[in-house]
C-alpha cells in the first residue's frame, strides 16, 4: 500500500460546509407536519410521585397529546445499561455490581433534578413548554442523598431500596506486595484529592427527530448521537421492530465528548411519540435541559499514598477511590475500572492496592466523558508524585525521570487485566523520551531560573508536569462497508460517527491509499445504520484504530476485486496488475493504464455479453482488534498566579505525545488543542454544583463556566511516533488524550508557583477564591 | 427555554412608549439590546405581559460630549460608546471592553445595562464614579436621577414603572486626570467577582478630587466616600492606598455565592482599590509639576 495521503496534513474536507454555515445538524431536519416535544422534569432531587394530572395541560392551545409513564407502559422498556466485566476481567477481580433499571419516563419515584416525568407534544415548542408548566404533580419529597460520605452512612436514604445500600460497585484489587513495599520505604506521603463533577458540554446540545412511515412500518430517526447503532438496538426493543425497519442517522454533530454516547430517554420517547401519533416529532434539548438531563462526569475522591526510597525510586501505591455516579449506575465497571487501570500510568510501580466504591446519589447520572476516569486518576497520581517530590526535596521532573518506565522495558506487563479483559501490557512508546522532549520544548531549566528571578519581584510563576499512558481504541470492532460506483468512485460507510474528529478526511486518507485512488474520489459516511449493518460508534478514542483497520481490510478486498477485473480487461495476469491514482495498469507498461471507471463499466453485464468480471466491487469488514493500544503523553503547564487576587493565568501549555503513526498532523493537533481546552476547564473553571437538597445550582452557562478562546494559552505540540504493533496502520487512539493531564499539570504548576506560601492543592477547579483562600491560610 | 407568551409593541415615539408603560405598569418590560432581558424571558424568570420594543423609537441615539459631560441616548450600543471612547476616554474603553464580548456589546445598550442594575456590571459602577445621572421621562415629565439614588439593590432601581430612561450622563475625567479600573472575573467577559474604579487629579503632588467605587462586592455598586475623603489633599503613596483600601472595606456590604465568598470579595476589593489608585496616580499628569 502506497502512502500518498497517510501522514499528510490534508485540510479537513468537512470544514467548508461548516465555515459556510451549511452543516446539517438535527435541528436542521424539518419535516412536513412536524410536531414538537417538551418535557416536564423533576424539580426534586428525590421524591415520590403520588399523582399526575394532565387534563389542564392537554387542554392548552396547540397541544396534541400529553404522555406519562402510565400512557406508554407497553413501549417503555428499561434504558440500556453498559459495563459488565468481560470474562478476562471478571476472572481476575470480584466485582460487586448493582445496576437498576431506569425508564424513559420515571415511575413512582424521581431520583434527580431533571429526570423526565411527562412528555408534551404540541404544534410548536413554545406551546409544548407552556403546557408542560400546567401539568400538576403531587410530590412526596424524600430525603436527598447528596454527599458521598453521608450516602454510605447507616440510615441514609436509599435511591434503589431493593439494593439495601447506595454502593453500586465495590471491589478491591492489588498487584505485588504493597504492605512490604511501604514497610521497606524511606519516605511515604498520603493525601486526599477531590476531583469535581464536570462534564462534556457540546456546543450543539442533544436532539432527536423521528418519523414513522405507516405504509411500510419503518421508523427513521435523526439523533445527535455518537452511537447510532446502539440507538437502533434500543429502538428494536422499544418499538418491537427488526433493525432493518429502524434507520438511525447521526447527522452533523456539534461535539460529543462521550456525553452523546449514553442511551437516553429521549432517544426512545421521540420515536415512540412519532409512532403513536403517526406524525414526525422533533425535540431539541435546550441548554437548561442539557445541564440537568445529559450525562454528568468525573467526581471522584482519592485517598492516595505513595512510598519511595530516599533516591526517589517509587515502591508502592495505595488508593482508596470513591466515585459519585449520580442516580443510576448506567456504565457499570467502566469508570471505576478505567480509573484503576490508568492509576500507575508511566511509573514503574510493581506494588499497588486499590479499594474502590462507586456510589449512587441524587444527581444526574454520570457517564464517560473524554478521558473517562483517566483525568481523575492522573490528577490523584501526578499530584501525589509532586507531593512526594516535595517530601524528598527533589525536582519533580527528576523524580519522574527516575521512575518512568524505559523504552527497553516494553512491552511492559502489569500482571493485571485491562478493562477489556486482556492483559494490561504497554505495547510501544518511550515515556522518558516524551518527558525530555517536553522539558526541552518548554525550556525547563531556563523557566526555573526565571521563576527564581521573578519571585524576588513579587511575580509568582510555576511549572507543572503530568504524564499518562492511556489504553485507547477499545474493541471489539467497528463496521465498514466500501463500495465502488460506476464512475470508479468510492463510498466508505462506517458505524463510527464524526462529531468533530475529521473522519471525512482521515478515513478518506486511509481509504484513498488503500484503494489507490485520489482522495477526492472518496466519500465517507458515518453514523447511518442503513449504510453499514453492524457498528459500534465513536467513543473511547477508538475510531481511527477500529474503523481505520476495517477500512484497510475492506479496501484490500475491494481492490482485489478491481485488480481481478482489470486483469480480465487488460488480458494480463492478476499478479501483474496495479492500481494507482485511480488507474489500473500492467506493471511496467504505463501505456496500458485504464481508468477504474472503465474497469467497473466493463464488468457490468449487457444484453450482448457478461461483464469481464462480477461488478461486485463491494466489501464489508469488521476488523477485530486484539486489545487496546497505549498512547502516552507528557504535558507541561506554565502559569502565573496573582497572589493579590488568586487569579491564575496560563502562560504556555506543551504536549509531547505519542499516538502511534499520525494519519493527519493537522487533525491530531486540533484534537490535542480541543482536549487541552476541556482539561483547562476542569483545572480552572468548570464545576457542576449541587446544594444540600440536591438542587443543581449551575443550571446555565452563566454559572457553569466553559473556557473560551480568551482563556486558552498558546499550546505547543511535539509529535512522537511509536507505531503500535496491534493494528495494520500502526496507529493509536488520540481523541481523549488532550483532556487527561491538564488538571494535574495546572494544579502542579499553581502549587509550584505558590511554593513560598507552602500551599497544598487538593481540589479543582482552581477558582480565584479557592487559590486566594489557600494563600491566606498559609499567611 | 421559550419565553412565556407576551404581547409585543414596537412604538416609534417616546410618548407612545410612555403610554404603554402608563397602561401596563409593572406588567410591561422595555426591550432595548435584550442581552439580559431575553435570557431572563427564555428562562421564564421574567414573565412580562407586554414587551415594549424601543429599538424603532426616534431620537434615542444621541452620543455627545459638552464641557466634560457625556450624554448617551438610550439606544446607544455599548460597542458604539467603546468606539467613541477610543479617542476620548481610555477609562471607558478599559471598562467597556470587559463587558461580555464584542457580539454582546454590538447589541447591548449603555442605558439598558444601567437600568438592569446588575451589581457586578461595569456601567453602573462607571455611572456612579463619574457622578452620572439617568434622565427619566414619564407622563409626569422629566427628572434626573443621580446614580447614587438610582441603584437600590440587585437588579433594583428607583425608577417608577411608568418611567423610561431616555439618556444617561457621565462627567468624564478631565485631561490629565488619572484613572484606574481593575476587576477579577472568572473568564474574560464574565460579570466581575469584584471590581474597583478610581479617578483622581494631582495638584502640587497631592491628590485632588479622588472618585472611588467598588462593584460586584455587594447589592449595588458602591461609592467610597470615606476613602475619598481620606485621600483628599494627601501625597500618593502605597501606604496611603492601603489605608484607603482598608477604609473602603469598612464601607462595603459584601456577599458570597458559588463563585466567591464574601470574605474573598472584601479582601480582593481592597487589593483592587489600592491597584486602581496606584494606576490612577501613575496616569495622572500634575499640571503644577
Amino acid at each position: 500500500m502506497s502512502a500518498k495521503y497517510f501522514g499528510a496534513s490534508v485540510k479537513r474536507r468537512e470544514d467548508p460546509r461548516f465555515l459556510r454555515g451549511e452543516g446539517r445538524f438535527v435541528d436542521d431536519v424539518k419535516l412536513a407536519g412536524m410536531l414538537h416535544a417538551a418535557f416536564l422534569r423533576s424539580p426534586h432531587a428525590h421524591a415520590r410521585i403520588v399523582a399526575i394530572r394532565t387534563a389542564g395541560a392537554a387542554a392548552m392551545p396547540g397541544v396534541i397529546r400529553v404522555f406519562t409513564s402510565d400512557d406508554l407502559r407497553r413501549f417503555l422498556k428499561p434504558l440500556p445499561l453498559f459495563g459488565t466485566a468481560p470474562p478476562g476481567l471478571a476472572a481476575a477481580i470480584r466485582f460487586d455490581v448493582r445496576q437498576a433499571a431506569q425508564y424513559a419516563l420515571c415511575r413512582e419515584r424521581a431520583r434527580h433534578v431533571g429526570e423526565i416525568v411527562a412528555m408534551v407534544v404540541a404544534d410548536t415548542r413554545a406551546r409544548a413548554e407552556d403546557a408542560a408548566e400546567r401539568i400538576e404533580v403531587d410530590w412526596e419529597p424524600l430525603p436527598a442523598v447528596v454527599d458521598l460520605d453521608a450516602a454510605v452512612e447507616g440510615g441514609a436514604a436509599l435511591l434503589h431500596p431493593d439494593w439495601g445500600t447506595n454502593v453500586a460497585i465495590a471491589f478491591t484489587h492489588g498487584i505485588g506486595d504493597v504492605d512490604a513495599a511501604f514497610a521497606s520505604a524511606d519516605v511515604s506521603i498520603s493525601e486526599t484529592f477531590f476531583i469535581q463533577r464536570y462534564v462534556g458540554m457540546p456546543i450543539e446540545t442533544r436532539g432527536v427527530v423521528a418519523a414513522w412511515d405507516r405504509r411500510d412500518g419503518t421508523l427513521t430517526t435523526w439523533n445527535s448521537t455518537q452511537v447510532s447503532h446502539f440507538v437502533q438496538q434500543g429502538l428494536t426493543v422499544a418499538l418491537d421492530l427488526p433493525p432493518h425497519k429502524i434507520r438511525v442517522i447521526a447527522p452533523d454533530l456539534g461535539g460529543g465528548f462521550g456525553t452523546k454516547a449514553s442511551g437516553y430517554p429521549e432517544d426512545a420517547l421521540i420515536p415512540i411519540a412519532a409512532t403513536v401519533l403517526n406524525r414526525p416529532v422533533k425535540w431539541i434539548e435546550d441548554r437548561r435541559e442539557h445541564m440537568m438531563g445529559s450525562a454528568h462526569a468525573r467526581h471522584q475522591i482519592h485517598e492516595i499514598s505513595l512510598a519511595a526510597r530516599r533516591d526517589g525510586t517509587m515502591l508502592g501505591l495505595r488508593d482508596r477511590i470513591r466515585l459519585d455516579l449520580g442516580a443510576y449506575n448506567v456504565w457499570g465497571i467502566v469508570l471505576p475500572y478505567n480509573t484503576v487501570a490508568h492509576l500507575i500510568g508511566p511509573h514503574r510501580i510493581r506494588n499497588m492496592r486499590v479499594d474502590v466504591q462507586a456510589i449512587v446519589t441524587n444527581k444526574t447520572p454520570n457517564a464517560p466523558y473524554r478521558g473517562a476516569g483517566r483525568p481523575e486518576t492522573v490528577f490523584a497520581m501526578d499530584r501525589a508524585v509532586d507531593r512526594l517530590a516535595r517530601a524528598l526535596a527533589m525536582d519533580p521532573a527528576e523524580l519522574r525521570r527516575r521512575n518512568y518506565i524505559r523504552a527497553d522495558e516494553l512491552p511492559y506487563d502489569f500482571g493485571m487485566p485491562y478493562r477489556d479483559g486482556n492483559p494490561l501490557v504497554y505495547d510501544s512508546g518511550d515515556f522518558p523520551a516524551a518527558l525530555e522532549a517536553a522539558l526541552d520544548a518548554v525550556g525547563y531549566a531556563e523557566l526555573r531560573r526565571e521563576q527564581e528571578r521573578l519571585r524576588a519581584t513579587g511575580v509568582y510563576r510555576g511549572i507543572g508536569i503530568s504524564g499518562y499512558v492511556e489504553g485507547t481504541a477499545i474493541g471489539p470492532f467497528e463496521g465498514v462497508t466500501v463500495k465502488i460506483d460506476l464512475a470508479g468512485r468510492a463510498v466508505v460507510a462506517t458505524g463510527a460517527v464524526n462529531s468533530g474528529q475529521g473522519h471525512e478526511t482521515s478515513f478518506a486518507q486511509v481509504a484513498a491509499d488503500a484503494l489507490g485512488i485520489p482522495i477526492e474520489w472518496v466519500t465517507v459516511i458515518g453514523g447511518d445504520t442503513a449504510a453499514v449493518p453492524f457498528g459500534v460508534g465513536t467513543f473511547a478514542s477508538r475510531s481511527a484504530v477500529t474503523a481505520g483497520s476495517s477500512i484497510v481490510d475492506a479496501c484490500a478486498r475491494v481492490k482485489g476485486k478491481l485488480v481481478a477485473a482489470a486483469a480480465a480487461l487488460l488480458e494480463a495476469s492478476v499478479a501483474d496488475v496495479e492500481i494507482e491514482d485511480g488507474q489500473a495498469f500492467v506493471r511496467g507498461a504505463p501505456g496500458s493504464a485504464v481508468p477504474l471507471a472503465r474497469v467497473v463499466q466493463a464488468s457490468i453485464p449487457t444484453f450482448a455479453r457478461p461483464g469481464v468480471a462480477s461488478p461486485d466491487f463491494e466489501a464489508s469488514a469488521y476488523h477485530h482488534v486484539p486489545t487496546v493500544t497505549y498512547a502516552s503523553a507528557v504535558h507541561v503547564a506554565h502559569v502565573e498566579v496573582d497572589v493579590g487576587t488568586g487569579h491564575v493565568k496560563l502562560l504556555k501549555y506543551l504536549v509531547a505525545h505519542d499516538c502511534g503513526k499520525v494519519i493527519n498532523p493537522l487533525i491530531v493537533e486540533g484534537q490535542v488543542h480541543g482536549g487541552v481546552a476541556q482539561g483547562v476547564g476542569g483545572a480552572l473553571y468548570e464545576e457542576m454544583v449541587y446544594d444540600e437538597q440536591g438542587q443543581l445550582l449551575t443550571g446555565s452557562l452563566m454559572d457553569y463556566l466553559v473556557p473560551t478562546a480568551m482563556e486558552l494559552p498558546p499550546i505547543d505540540t511535539v509529535h512522537l511516533e511509536y507505531p503500535s504493533p496491534r493494528n495494520p496502520l500502526g496507529i493509536k487512539g488520540l481523541g481523549e488524550g488532550g483532556a487527561i493531564s491538564p488538571p494535574a499539570a495546572i494544579a502542579n504548576a499553581v502549587e509550584d508557583a505558590l511554593q513560598p506560601f507552602d500551599v497544598k492543592i487538593t481540589e479543582t477547579p482552581l477558582s480565584p477564591a479557592r487559590v486566594l483562600a489557600l494563600i491566606q491560610r498559609s499567611r | 427555554m421559550k419565553p412565556a407568551p407576551f404581547e409585543y409593541a414596537d412604538p416609534r415615539t417616546v410618548d407612545e412608549v410612555l403610554e404603554h408603560l402608563a397602561q401596563r405598569g409593572d406588567d410591561a418590560k422595555i426591550l432595548a439590546g435584550g442581552q439580559s432581558l431575553v435570557p431572563m424571558l427564555n428562562f421564564r424568570l421574567a414573565r412580562p405581559a407586554m414587551i415594549v420594543d424601543i429599538n424603532r423609537v426616534d431620537g434615542l441615539g444621541t452620543l455627545t460630549e459638552t464641557d466634560g459631560t457625556l450624554r448617551v441616548g438610550a439606544l446607544v450600543r455599548q460597542r458604539r460608546l467603546e468606539g467613541w471612547s477610543r479617542e476620548r476616554s481610555p477609562l471607558l474603553v478599559a471598562a467597556l471592553s470587559l463587558i461580555g464580548h464584542a457580539a454582546i456589546r454590538n447589541r447591548g445598550t449603555v442605558a439598558g445595562s444601567i437600568v438592569h442594575a446588575d451589581p457586578a456590571a461595569e456601567l453602573p459602577a462607571l455611572l456612579l464614579v463619574l457622578d452620572g445621572v439617568a434622565v427619566a421621562r414619564s407622563p409626569r415629565g422629566e427628572r434626573q436621577i443621580a446614580a447614587a439614588d438610582l441603584f437600590q439593590g440587585p437588579l433594583m432601581t428607583s425608577l417608577a414603572a411608568d418611567e423610561l430612561v431616555t439618556e444617561t450622563r457621565f462627567t468624564l475625567p478631565g485631561p490629565g486626570d488619572g484613572w484606574g479600573f481593575h476587576e477579577v472575573a472568572r473568564r474574560h467577559g464574565d460579570f466581575a467577582l469584584v471590581g474597583a474604579v478610581a479617578t483622581l487629579r494631582l495638584r502640587g503632588g497631592r491628590i485632588d478630587d479622588a472618585r472611588l467605587a467598588v462593584f460586584a462586592a455587594g447589592p449595588t455598586p458602591r461609592r467610597l466616600a470615606g476613602a475619598e475623603r481620606a485621600l483628599a489633599g494627601q501625597s500618593p503613596s502605597p501606604g496611603l492606598f492601603r489605608e484607603a483600601a482598608e477604609l473602603a472595606t469598612r464601607e462595603m456590604d459584601t456577599h458570597g455565592d458559588i463563585h466567591a465568598t464574601a470574605d474573598y470579595r472584601r479582601t480582593v476589593a481592597a487589593t483592587l482599590v489600592a491597584r486602581a489608585l496606584a494606576d490612577a496616580t501613575g496616569r495622572a499628569k500634575d499640571p503644577t509639576r
